[in-house]
């Protein structure tokens, strides 16, 4: 992926650095040093209290669930970037009225990309995107990008606008072309917009994604260690 | 034949069609090209595989133009 161009919507974030690797690696450390600093005195707490007075196991073990569940709710916060919004969310027979749109819009977005992520899109309704800092997942209202010989998962919050009124009622299929082509048109730009929601190991990210998600994060891995071959 | 279209509730719109040797179609695409970017659109072409570009005039002899709604982080 080249960037020619500065994505347009920089302008409204100026005073953000330009994400690049060095970003990333930088983003990379600060979440590590926030979950160390999350775990450390909860776990250190409990093994200290144990030490001093075994009977205070359930206050241990409290202190224990507490350095479990922050960095979760961490990693639950980067899924829900994936999540499903709009129609897909909705259960099964609501909304029919969307459908053609909903049509409409997933034909549009299968134009733009190759016939793995058409059917990728089917089934999780998510398109992986490969480009230069790595590989990306594309959803509705989020992205995450898998960078650096780990993989390290960045789970980024963007959308459509949501200010402008025609945001609100776009199909699902659109939110997610919105998203594909401003990542085309400018990687760095795009991921500069884009709220870092989390930053964490893959498998934390894993964890938390819905069952039907988890084929596009393999799918972006294999994507990934193949060497990144951009979709037509 | 050109295509420039609108990506809104509908799924998308058809703004216009034109061909670069039809002067009319062409000025009517363009018009029709501005008065969204007007409304706050902005315009796309994909430029091969896995590349977009920002457009700000009507490129006449792309095949697709599309045009999307601003982003913004959540």
């Amino acid at each position: 992926m080249v960037t020619a161009e500065v994505l347009p919507e920089v302008a409204a974030v100026h005073w953000r650095p330009r994400v690049d690797a060095a970003h990333l690696a930088r983003d990379a450390r600060r979440w590590t040093l926030c979950s160390l600093a999350h775990v450390v005195p909860f776990a250190g707490a409990a093994t200290l209290l144990l030490l001093l007075q075994p009977l205070s196991l359930p206050v241990a073990l409290v202190l224990l669930a507490h350095a479990w569940i922050i960095p979760e709710l961490y990693a639950q916060r980067g899924a829900n970037v994936l999540r499903p919004r709009g129609a897909a969310a909705r259960p099964a027979g609501a909304g029919a009225g969307d459908a053609e749109p909903e049509r409409r819009s997933v034909g549009l977005l299968g134009d733009l990309v190759g016939h793995d992520a058409r059917a990728l899109h089917a089934r999780t309704g998510l398109v992986v995107e490969p480009g230069q800092l790595g590989t990306w997942i594309v959803g509705e209202a989020g992205a995450v990008l898998l960078h650096g010989h780990r993989r390290r998962a960045y789970c980024y919050c963007v959308k459509v606008d949501p200010r402008l009124t025609a945001a609100k009622e776009l199909p699902s299929g659109d939110r997610i072309a919105h998203l594909l082509l401003a990542l085309r048109s400018d990687e760095a730009g795009f991921a500069t917009v884009a709220n870092l929601s989390f930053s964490g190991a893959r498998w934390r990210l894993r964890r938390r994604l819905r069952a039907e998600l988890r084929p596009a994060l393999h799918a972006a891995l294999l994507r990934s260690d193949s060497g990144s071959s951009p979709a037509p | 034949m050109s295509k420039l279209i609108r990506m809104d509730h509908t799924g998308h719109s058809t703004l216009a069609r034109w061909t670069p040797d039809d002067p009319a179609a062409v000025e009517a695409a363009v018009r029709a090209f501005r008065e969204a970017l007007d409304r706050g659109y902005l315009g796309m072409v994909t430029t091969g595989a896995g590349h977009a570009e920002h457009v700000r005039e009507l490129p006449v002899n792309a095949p697709l133009v599309i045009m999307r709604l601003p982003i913004a982080g959540g």
